[in-house]
């Protein structure tokens, strides 16, 4: 029940984090009917009855002690089988990022998300940058790369649709990299407590299908190279 | 008959020294007390600045319930915030960010510190431990007074933190650096120095009662109390003080750089002038979750006592419980980063500290398997404790399992930050300060006050508890599955969030349920302290050491004597004797059979 | 001698030296937190051994002397203690105090000269390290001297100063071993 409430992904790699979510939500909701079953069924089978003792048994001889023993060997089977789905999941998403596409590069302020485009000459520091607070435009099916940085406090990347967070911490440089299935408007909330103004600190991811992505940097930038040119030299 | 077949499970007592130092041990112990006894009639010694360990636990817990309305208080105005935003909140008012902010950090603040700590540790540990190794009082009688009056003025420097200019701390219950370090920040001035203060304090407070327990309970056991013959609660209490003195020293040591950042303008976290943000993350979440476990096994410990009680049966592997709180305790040192997945640390350590995380859950589902099949065979009584000790059992593993989601590396990623989290704790960590303490509290209630509690009305409140507690806490899963950020004043200003804003309505509709279903148990406190039925010394039928002494016990616990203990705590049902409990103090000649 | 100790380890004693022993592990816990940020910060960035060189090795060379000579008029005072001398306990315990102090001033020459050089808590990473592990050890101390003064007046007017002589003593050379760590991880580290 609990699957529906993971919101849509739109992300290359989401669907991985799902399915150990997945994973995760049906072995622990195997071991919570399991043992809640167990106690309730030991509760009402074992409940007081007149002229009947209780057994003695201390559970600290190895044949009794089994009984623990074994189920506990299989938390940690099944533990590790989470663990190690899991690794490959983390390493894609935060230790090796693909060459990216588009580079943006994002700064989270008290209280808004400063969104810096390199232009078309896809550097950053030159004339034709571009900055857009809260507007992060970007081309579905494409690889975007973030800069992640911070002026002030500890602010947090959040986009829930593409199952990516990355705390952004001034004084520092992080990485983010996605790539978008599908096109729409998503909504980007700071997810660590920066100040007053946290609640309601929020972006929009705006993923554009290839032609509108085409339009909207012809409008931003009306000289006739887009940002897209470089990467697609070969 | 009988004599020949229990006489072999029942061992001489072990622990005695030659007669020399076994009479060293005890005599110093009786004479300063009886002493006391006699010289401390007065009101203020006796109730107030009193150093007996009973009057002392107490204190901790009137202060404890007393926070625990305040930081309740606090909860109320938030949920009511969150469901109605932008709403004049009955019996408070408007509410804005600040306040907010403010309200977030400080429920979590006293709820961790001043209500949880004070009872699991402060109320049962000073309360049982000296009467459950058969002690007449702590190791160091005044210093624990000291403890818990340290504490008090604490609790007194967190509330008076409202009321400077500026308002309360408002950096969230962790503070994270450099929201906290600096004033242009948040706002808050004296308010986050105030609180910084007030954790020195705490911790002062709890170091002296740690070392107090660790002292007590090594070296003022009763004869024939070895360590392998003590009730698990005090195993328990045990580890719970070693984990907290060998884990608050470094964010001691934080604590003083925090302070030294804001009043002396040092720059340990923050990065303009080379400081480190990340080094206040690592210094306040390796205290910050060995924490929870220093909360978790004091209420584990009272929950195993009650349920050997009332299945009149032994601790299912009560070795392999001591073991595994130890590995737990071990354990909980090596966690701390599962807290910064994507805090910006580097992304290499995740995977080693995700596998100690998940490892964490062996030794802890061993200890909740050997709590089940204590109930296999045995003989139930479903008493008001017994029902605590159920539920408890059955929230805990609730919220131990979705902390497997949450120590999964990949799926923090999604779920860090986020309502999930929140789900999370309350739910495992509420399972131990509601369902452990009222377990606790329902149990002990007789031997602290000398009176029995209601039954109808306790059984009345753990059911309405039982219910809200879900309703409140089961959607807020859902809630944050859907992405609703932590510390948010108003869900309505975010999209996505629309669909579950309904959802928030019925969380804060139930949150106040279960608030007012804990007036149940307040108002039955307090009629049974006064009109209870009177207790007898063992209304349970209990083999540990505590219910030896009278209800509620005098000062010095015993009378001339001391008990001696000659067998485990947990004897219910033994073969071959005609009761169905042996008390740890019976000596094996004088048994009736 | 032997005979002595034996004949004083009644509960009193064994119940102190257990809460001590714990005490310490925690203070083993806060200093070492702390001595762990310090290390870790330094191995991160350059310039740090260019502000370490302000720091004067000779008047740390002699506080450590001080203070270790402490430790054994510390460890003397035991003895006169278990040779039940009680002038030797006062005397000695006096030495210890008088050289805790001597080591608290030749301190505070060392900050208020650093100060006056305009080298402050404030004056960049490895300043802010330095006040503050000199600074808790130097509360350390402080307590320590507080003890150990508790110590002489009872000793001085005859009361049995007991067991408490070598609790003290254990935390008196705790004091003195992070020193041992104090100096050459700031003083002699550039």
């Amino acid at each position: 029940m609990f699957l529906n409430w993971l919101p849509e992904n739109v992300s290359i790699h989401g669907a991985e984090i799902d399915s150990i979510f997945h994973l995760i939500y049906y072995i622990t909701l195997a071991w919570f009917i399991v043992t809640v079953g167990a106690l309730i069924v030991f509760a009402l089978l074992f409940r007081r009855r007149d002229g009947q003792r209780a057994a003695y048994i201390t559970g600290d001889r190895l044949p009794h002690a089994a009984w623990l023993l074994i189920p506990t060997a299989l938390v940690l089977m099944l533990d590790l089988w989470i663990d190690f789905r899991g690794g490959d999941a983390w390493a894609r998403v935060k230790l090796h990022a693909p060459p990216s596409e588009l580079q943006i590069q994002v700064t989270g302020k008290q209280f808004n998300w400063e969104i810096l485009y390199p232009g078309p000459d896809g550097r950053f520091g030159t004339p034709d940058d571009l900055q857009i607070d809260n507007e992060l435009h970007v081309a579905v099916n494409r690889v975007v790369g973030l800069t992640l940085k911070s002026k002030d406090v500890i602010h947090s990347l959040y986009l829930p649709n593409l199952r990516l967070q990355q705390n952004v911490i001034p004084g520092r440089e992080f990485h983010a990299w996605f790539q978008a299935t599908k096109p729409g408007v998503f909504e980007i909330p700071c997810l660590e407590l920066c100040g007053f103004g946290h609640s309601g600190m929020v972006g929009h991811l705006i993923v554009h299908t290839a032609e509108e992505y085409d339009k909207w940097v012809k409008e931003q930038w009306p000289a006739p190279s887009s940002p897209l040119k470089e990467s697609d030299q070969p | 008959m009988g004599e020949g077949t229990v006489a072999s499970p029942v061992k001489p007592p072990q622990g005695i020294r030659p007669t020399m130092s076994h009479r060293a041990r005890v005599d110093p112990i009786r004479l300063p007390v009886a002493r006391t006894a006699h010289e401390d009639r007065s009101f203020w010694r006796t109730y107030i600045f009193s150093t007996d360990h009973k009057t002392i636990a107490k204190q901790y817990l009137f202060l404890a319930l007393f926070m625990a309305l305040l930081g309740g208080y606090l909860v109320y105005v938030m949920r009511w915030q969150l469901a109605f935003p932008d709403t004049s909140i009955p019996g408070f008012g408007f509410v804005g960010p600040e306040t907010y902010n403010a309200l977030t950090t400080n429920h979590g603040t006293i709820m961790v510190f001043f209500v949880a700590m004070p009872i699991l540790l402060g109320a049962f540990g000073n309360f049982l431990i000296p009467l459950m190794i058969g002690a007449r009082d702590m190791a160091f009688p005044r210093l624990n007074m000291l403890s818990f009056w340290i504490l008090f003025a604490s609790s007194l420097v967190i509330m008076s933190s409202f009321f400077v200019p500026g308002g309360a701390a408002a950096a969230g219950w962790t503070g994270y650096a450099p929201l906290s370090a600096r004033t242009e920040y948040t706002g808050v001035n004296w308010g986050i120095n105030l609180w910084l203060l007030a954790h020195a304090l705490e911790f002062a407070s709890f170091l002296m009662g740690g070392v107090n327990f660790l002292t007590t309970a090594i070296t003022m056991r009763a004869p024939g109390m070895t360590f392998f013959r003590l009730p698990l609660l005090v195993w328990q209490q045990m580890t719970a003080s070693v984990i907290f003195l060998l884990s608050v020293g470094p964010l001691i040591a934080g604590a003083v750089m925090l302070l030294m950042d804001r009043l002396l303008g040092t720059s340990f976290f923050v990065p303009e002038q080379g400081g480190d943000p990340l080094l206040w993350q690592h210094l306040f979440w390796f205290f910050g979750h060995p924490e929870v476990y220093v909360l978790l096994m004091p209420g584990l410990g009272a929950v195993l006592e009650v349920l050997a009680v009332f299945s009149r049966k032994s601790i299912f592997g009560y070795r392999w419980i001591i073991y595994s709180t130890i590995s737990v305790g071990f354990l909980s040192l090596i966690v701390w980063a599962h807290h910064m997945f994507i805090s910006g640390m580097d992304p290499r350590l995740a995977m080693p500290f995700s596998i100690t995380t998940i490892l964490i859950s062996v030794p802890i589902a061993l200890i909740v398997f050997s709590m089940i099949l204590t109930l296999w065979k045995g003989s139930i009584r479903f008493t008001p404790p017994m029902l605590w000790a159920l539920g408890f059992i059955v929230m805990f593993i609730l919220g131990g399992l979705t902390g497997i989601v949450l120590g999964s590396a990949p799926v923090n990623i999604q779920v860090h930050g986020t309502y999930f989290v929140v789900a999370h704790f309350h739910t495992v960590l509420l399972s131990v300060v509601i369902f452990g303490s009222f377990t606790g509290i329902y149990f002990w209630f007789p031997k602290m006050f000398g009176r029995m509690m209601n039954v109808p009305l306790s059984n009345l409140h753990f059911l309405l508890t039982l219910i809200f507690f879900n309703l409140t806490f089961f959607p807020m899963h859902a809630v944050g599955l859907a992405g609703m950020p932590r510390r948010i004043t108003n869900p309505l200003q975010y999209e996505f969030l629309q669909p579950v804003q309904s959802l928030n309505v019925y969380i804060t509709l139930s949150a106040l349920g279960l608030t007012l279903a804990q007036f149940l148990f307040l108002i039955n406190f307090v009629w049974s302290i006064v009109a209870g039925r009177k207790a007898e010394d063992n209304p349970w039928e209990s083999a540990t050491l505590e219910w030896t002494a009278p209800s509620p016990p005098p000062h010095g616990n015993w009378g001339d004597t001391i008990p001696t203990v000659y067998r485990g705590p947990y004897e219910y049902s033994p073969p071959g004797v005609r009761e169905d409990f042996l008390p740890q103090d019976l000596a094996p000649s004088a048994r009736s059979d | 001698m032997r005979m002595a100790v034996v004949s004083e380890q009644s509960a009193p004693a064994r119940r102190g030296k257990i809460a001590v022993w714990w005490l310490i592990a925690s203070e083993v816990m806060i200093f070492g937190g702390a001595l762990s940020c310090y290390i870790l910060a330094r191995t991160a960035g350059p310039g740090w051994s260019a502000e370490a060189a302000h720091l004067s090795a000779i008047l740390a060379t002699i506080n450590t002397f001080v203070l270790l000579t402490s430790s054994m008029t510390m460890a003397m005072a035991f003895a006169a203690y278990q040779k039940a001398d009680q002038r030797g306990v006062c005397r000695f315990l006096l030495c210890t105090i008088l050289l805790g102090l001597a080591f608290l001033g030749i301190k505070a020459y060392e900050y208020i000269s650093h100060i006056a050089d305009g080298l402050a808590p404030w004056s960049g990473s490895f300043w802010s390290f330095y006040y503050l592990l000199t600074g808790l050890h130097a509360l350390h101390v402080i307590a320590g001297i507080i003890v150990n003064i508790i110590l002489l007046l009872a000793a001085g007017k005859g009361l049995h100063t007991g067991y408490r002589i070598e609790i003290a003593g254990l935390y008196w050379h705790f004091v003195d071993i992070v020193w041992i760590f104090l100096f050459p991880l700031l003083y002699l580290s550039y």
